[in-house]
């Protein structure tokens, strides 16, 4: 798995639970390292031991630390760089929830060699959508409800998520949107590039 | 189609367009070109008198501009700042005056920091935004990227510094001596090079083991360091063989004085857990400068060489093979 996606569950459990908590994670998973390189590729089962070990240590099941995940990505200070690139995606909720179906070949304009499942955004009525996560990349939609929630949240829209089940080999999260603008949101300055 | 209903589809396709008429005046502009200049009313304004045309340079009247129809034109604001354009022209029908398309190509991304552009200044199909995306994404790689060249380089030169030292003594190895040879000669630089060889200490080895022995081999390479200059290269070569090679330093009596303060004090007891350790010092030394074209092997043989009329002297003394070699001849 990609050292990038390694780190995002690496930054969030430092910033969340405290350094020695990822001492603990790390050590008890075997990994030999503190420290993922987000550049360098790793074996998909040291993430899947990451998160075992994570999930056993905080008490906490795997697809809730994961939503969290997804959450921090977009909210925390240490991520503003993301959400930026996130907030590139439209000026309004739903034309970002548009952009969606480009992102992973965003990721992959960007870093060529992460590959996210592919996203498809079905619109079911004007306040009314389901976004379709492929697979291939376990826990994916889990880190996308977390996403959608901490983006409406920037944009300033008010959404109800749910995770739906399964449509044939896809994950579905559906997203009602209850007000578009709920609150200010936070500013998104084009020119202000991210440290 | 009137004046003004290509001003309004101008103003959905080409946020960044100007109409101007026969003489150059400005009769509409675009809303986010408009934005640039939030406190000069652009429709009224002279083209030329807000705009100069970097290049082609030739242009500077209204007739010119008007017979540049298709080519691409760079201009800038006449005030601050002057933020850089690429522009086009399309004259209109019966010389009514021209459309004049500007954007910003690579100015943008200040622009969009000068003038606090939003993604609506932009129309749908311009590519401005994915343009300033893939900015901020391809400069997070690389900084990402960069971070780790940089622990990898920092790991690269431990590995290396490591590879080059002795791990007993933290003197450089053989390998670091031959480098440093191969390095000097090849240069041509001159230097002596001087070979000492520890007496006694296969005894001390014998008799209080080997942590004596380590010790004494510690505490000797602490004292060559300490009479060397630093940057002469200190090297432990064998168990009890040290090679040092003074770097542009050929006067015999200097080196003979040096080799002289080292006899002296690696001869002096030394105490390990309440023992008493002896060892001396033989010593001897060659210059680069006694050979034509010195290489590493033939100086190496020719302190050798000295070293060992310094052990059949008795030990504990220096002999230069200079000396020797005039006894030869």
């Amino acid at each position: 798995m990609h050292g990038l996606i390694n780190r995002a569950i690496q930054s969030f459990v430092r910033a969340t639970y405290g350094r020695s908590c990822w001492l603990r994670v790390t050590e008890a998973a075997e990994l030999g390292f503190v420290e993922f390189e987000a550049m360098l590729i790793y074996d998909d089962d040291v993430s899947i031991r990451v998160m075992d070990v994570l999930s056993a240590e905080i008490g906490r099941p795997k697809a809730e630390i994961l939503e969290d995940v997804g959450t921090y990505l977009v909210s925390h200070p240490n991520m503003e760089g993301l959400r930026r690139l996130l907030r590139f995606g439209g000026g309004t909720y739903v034309e970002f929830l548009h952009s969606l179906d480009d992102l992973s070949d965003r990721v992959r304009l960007a870093v060529s060699d992460l590959a996210l499942p592919a996203l498809e955004l079905r619109e079911l009525s004007m306040t009314g959508y389901q976004l379709l996560c492929d697979p291939g990349l376990p826990g994916y939609s889990s880190v996308m409800v977390g996403v959608l929630r901490a983006m409406a949240d920037d944009y300033g829209a008010l959404v109800i998520l749910s995770h739906d089940g399964q449509h044939e080999t896809a994950e579905v999260i559906t997203v009602t949107l209850v007000e578009s603008a709920f609150s200010e949101g936070r500013h998104f300055d084009l020119g202000a590039r991210a440290e | 189609m009137n004046t003004q209903d290509l001003a309004s589809l101008l103003e959905t396709l080409c946020p960044m367009f100007l109409l101007i008429d026969e003489k150059g005046d400005i009769r509409q502009a675009g809303p986010t070109l408009q934005k640039l200049r939030p406190n000069i009313p652009l429709v009224g304004s002279s083209f030329l008198d807000i705009f100069e045309l970097i290049r082609p340079r030739t242009v500077t009247t209204i007739p010119a501009l008007m017979s540049m129809a298709g080519a691409k034109l760079h201009l800038k604001f006449h005030d601050e700042p002057r933020t850089a354009l690429k522009g086009l022209v399309a004259p209109l029908q019966h010389g009514e005056g021209a459309v004049i398309n500007l954007s910003f190509g690579i100015s943008i991304l200040d622009a969009v920091r000068d003038y606090a552009l939003t993604s609506a200044d932009f129309s749908g199909t311009d590519l401005a935004i994915e343009l300033l995306y893939l900015v901020e994404a391809k400069s997070a790689a690389m900084e990402a990227s960069r971070s780790l060249n940089l622990r990898l380089q920092g790991a690269m030169l431990a590995a290396e510094e490591k590879a080059y030292t002795d791990t007993l003594t933290g003197l450089k190895n053989r390998r670091a001596m031959d480098h440093m040879l191969d390095h000097l000669t090849f240069s041509n630089s001159s230097f002596a090079l001087m070979h000492l060889d520890l007496d006694f200490f296969k005894s001390v080895n014998d008799r209080l083991g080997h942590a004596a022995g380590d010790f004494v081999l510690q505490q000797a390479a602490r004292i060559m360091v300490e009479e060397t200059r630093g940057d002469d290269t200190v090297a432990r070569v064998g168990g009890d063989e040290f090679v040092i090679i003074f770097k542009g330093l050929t006067r015999e009596e200097t080196l003979a004085s040096i080799a002289e303060r080292l006899i002296l004090r690696l001869n002096e007891p030394m105490t390990f857990q309440q023992q008493t350790c002896h060892v001396s010092a033989s010593i001897g030394t060659a210059l680069s400068t006694q050979f034509r074209a010195p290489e590493a092997e033939e100086l190496l043989h020719a302190a050798d060489l000295a070293l060992y009329q310094a052990k059949r002297d008795g030990r504990s003394c220096h002999r230069l093979y200079s000396t020797l070699s005039k006894a030869q001849q």
